[in-house]
């Protein structure tokens, strides 16, 4: 190589060099989260869908509004929240309030990402015991929920009239009714048993009703409430579709009167509302064995706030979450979203106001968290469980056997 | 014989070109002005690729040995458990059925989209009214969004309420349960693949069509190949490049179709359409085991690599003869 190729050649290195440093300086530059004043929060939830959408934007403008600060929120599709929030955290970007689904709260605290209420002396007494347990990690409360849903037994008033039956209170009369009720292609019951969380979700009310537990699968209550699901879609009172339908999808059932009844929550009563032909009623979920109390999973979601290491950002998001989870903000959001206060004292001042969620808010006094007694161990238990009912409901495994069959897959 | 010489007359090849300027006899990389340009050019292409292809394949792979959780997020921390990961996805119970199921749902699409692409280029190939117009439609399932596909295809295949079953009722074929039904559901959801996939087919392979030279049908035509003999004889052979595109391409997408299935089945019932795919992405963002997840999609690279090393091998050995 002559001297003239030689200096050529290391003038490209050295610009190939620089390259590197050039792309980083644009790269950069993302300012993180500490330092900047305490009245500007940050807010990450997921109500993205209309209605829920604007009465949480005006909640939320109140509260901010009362504490002082000013709120930029950030609403993402359900489905999308959890990885919005693991991307957030591993760009140490988390925002100053953070929502979350209950069921997701544990898993999230265990990962240290969150701050306990009780560092900011926020005043957690008078929730209702399940909806603390579901925003406790180990001893510490980390969320507060302002509302809970629950499910419960919906059916379509006309028809049941025009049969002559009440809605039933046990197990015994439900298989009855719903068989009453299937004519044609009116099915006379229908759930929702698809292989999500989803499906997980309807089967506890009829699998903690009955004494089966989360901890234990393998048990005989738990085998019973399996053996309920499959002589309804045996006998033919239940569509064979439920195993692949949602919750959604067995509201438009019901509002197309292909199903008498159905097990759903109070968050389609807007939906239900719509219909002006449509005359629902809803009682709790039904009893197997008479002395036993109808037992709902608490849904509903939390609010956090997270580490983001700027303590007095942290401080006025506390603030903010008492604000959001105090007596009046629980009340006009439940009564605007048809949910139900999560503070036992406020439910007769709320069933005066909305009888129709009456049998919602009563169920709500009895339900359970889902992560109550697991914790961040509930995602596996729940996938056991809708495997377990797939195996049982497609006939691939006995209900004796399809417990023990789903645990091992 | 007649197919050879139709062949290489047919064909244009592209034969290794000898540098055009005379070359010293020692070859030297010379750094002159004229390959740093070219070299110049390539670099910023080349740093793209190694950004958004090499990054991302060689941090799933490291993934894959690590014990990568939720907690990895907030913490940046992911301990290094060696093969553990793929130790756990080969000895879950739902590894082989998998396996299988990925087996069956690529060799069914494959095969159905393939030959009905194939019949649909070769009845196109022939001009008739509207047949353009009609091309243009073809395109339609190609150009749905897989997310509405898959959703209008669940109320279509609704078991008690879809128009597919009430088509088959008027023909009084009872209901037939095709997503509810462990042994229907990969079937249904093969069949919904093989629609979403016929556009594409149907468009390369008419153009693979169109570049063969009509004067090779007329020669044919002169000594008797017709018909089923000409497409076996002439078009066949002639489009062997090109089906062996459209196929290795099939295989590598259908491989990893995931809205798709998780649209329709959710991976069940039973999971009876439990692929690798939807295992992966399951293991991942419904389990937020990403290690595990990672293994699967890593195994899912590695059959696609197979394939396209077979793709290349077969190509090269066409180039040969």
């Amino acid at each position: 190589m002559n001297i003239r190729t030689k200096k050529h050649m290391y003038k490209v290195l050295a610009l190939a060099a620089v390259a590197p440093f050039v792309l980083s300086a644009c790269g950069g530059g993302n300012a993180s989260n500490s330092g900047g004043d305490a009245s500007k929060l940050t807010l990450l939830d997921y109500y993205n869908n209309e209605p829920d959408n604007t009465i949480m934007k005006g909640a939320i403008d109140k509260c901010a509004a009362e504490v002082g600060v000013s709120i930029s929120r950030e609403a993402v599709p359900g489905k999308d929240l959890i990885q919005k929030v693991l991307q957030k955290s591993s760009s140490k970007t988390l925002p100053d309030v953070l929502m979350l689904d209950n069921p997701d709260l544990q898993q999230i605290a265990a990962t240290g990402g969150l701050a306990p209420l009780s560092d900011f002396g926020v005043d957690t007494s008078g929730f209702a015991k399940g909806m603390l347990e579901a925003g406790s990690y180990q001893g510490k409360v980390y969320g507060l929920a302002p509302t809970a849903n629950t499910l419960g037994l919906f059916y379509n008033k006309k028809l049941l009239a025009a049969a002559g039956l009440k809605p039933p209170t046990t197990w015994a009369e439900l298989k009855t009714t719903a068989k009453a009720l299937t004519k044609g292609s009116q099915y006379g019951v229908a759930f929702s048993a698809i292989a999500t969380y989803e499906g997980a979700w309807q089967f506890l009310p009829f699998m903690w009703t009955n004494g089966g537990d989360e901890t234990n699968l393998d048990s005989p209550q738990n085998r019973e409430a399996l053996q309920l699901w499959k002589d309804l879609v045996d006998s033919g009172s239940a569509s064979k579709g439920v195993i692949n339908w949602s919750q959604g999808d067995v509201k438009d059932q019901f509002m197309a009167g292909k199903t008498a009844m159905m097990i759903n929550g109070p968050w389609q009563i807007p939906a239900l509302d719509a219909d002006k032909s449509l005359e629902w009623g809803s009682v709790q979920v039904p009893i197997n064995k008479p002395g036993q109390t109808p037992v709902a999973p608490l849904g509903g979601e939390v609010w956090t706030v997270p580490q983001t290491g700027n303590k007095a950002k942290q401080a006025k998001a506390a603030e903010f979450i008492s604000c959001f989870t105090k007596d009046s903000t629980q009340l006009s959001l439940s009564e605007a979203r048809y949910t139900v206060p999560t503070k036992p004292a406020l439910a007769k001042e709320f069933v005066a106001k909305m009888p129709t969620m009456e049998s919602f808010t009563e169920q709500v006094a009895n339900a359970r968290s889902r992560t109550g007694k697991l914790g961040d161990g509930w995602p596996k238990a729940a996938t056991t469980i809708y495997t377990a009912i797939q195996l049982a409901l497609t006939g691939k495994a006995s209900v004796g056997d399809a417990f023990k069959q789903a645990a091992n897959g | 014989m007649t197919s050879q010489s139709l062949q290489t007359a047919g064909e244009t090849r592209i034969r290794f070109a000898g540098p055009a300027k005379s070359q010293p006899r020692r070859p030297r990389v010379r750094f002159d002005r004229e390959t740093t340009t070219k070299v110049l050019f390539v670099v910023p292409a080349g740093l793209f690729m190694v950004l958004y292809f090499g990054y991302p394949v060689v941090k799933n792979l490291t993934m894959s040995f690590q014990d990568f959780t939720t907690k990895t997020f907030f913490t940046g921390e992911a301990p290094w458990i060696g093969v553990q990961n793929y130790v756990t996805v080969i000895s879950s119970n739902l590894f082989g059925p998998a396996m299988l199921n990925t087996a069956l749902f690529t060799i069914g699409s494959i095969l159905g989209q393939f030959v009905i692409g194939m019949a649909l280029a070769v009845f196109f190939n022939k001009k008739f009214p509207l047949s353009g117009f009609l091309r243009a439609m073809l395109l339609l399932p190609w150009l749905l969004p897989l997310i509405v596909a898959s959703a209008t295809w669940r109320s279509i295949l609704d078991q008690d309420s879809g128009i597919l079953n009430q088509f088959l009722g008027t023909f009084g074929i009872p209901a037939v349960p095709w997503l509810t039904s462990p042994s229907v559901a990969l079937i249904a959801v093969i069949i919904v693949n093989i629609w979403i996939g016929i556009p594409f087919n149907v468009t390369l392979l008419y153009g693979g069509l169109q570049d063969i030279p009509a004067e090779l049908y007329e020669a044919g035509a002169l000594d008797g190949a017709t018909g089923w003999k000409s497409f076996w004889h002439i078009t066949w052979p002639n489009m062997r490049p090109v089906v062996s595109v459209v196929l290795v391409l099939g295989v590598v997408y259908t491989i990893k179709v995931l809205d798709i299935i998780l649209g329709l089945t959710n991976g069940g019932p039973a999971n009876a359409t439990q692929t690798i795919a939807v295992r992966s992405y399951q293991e991942s963002f419904v389990n937020f085991q990403f290690g595990v997840g990672a293994a699967f999609s890593n195994i899912l690279i590695l059959i696609s690599l197979v394939f396209a090393i077979i793709y290349l091998r077969a190509n090269r050995r066409a180039v040969d003869e």
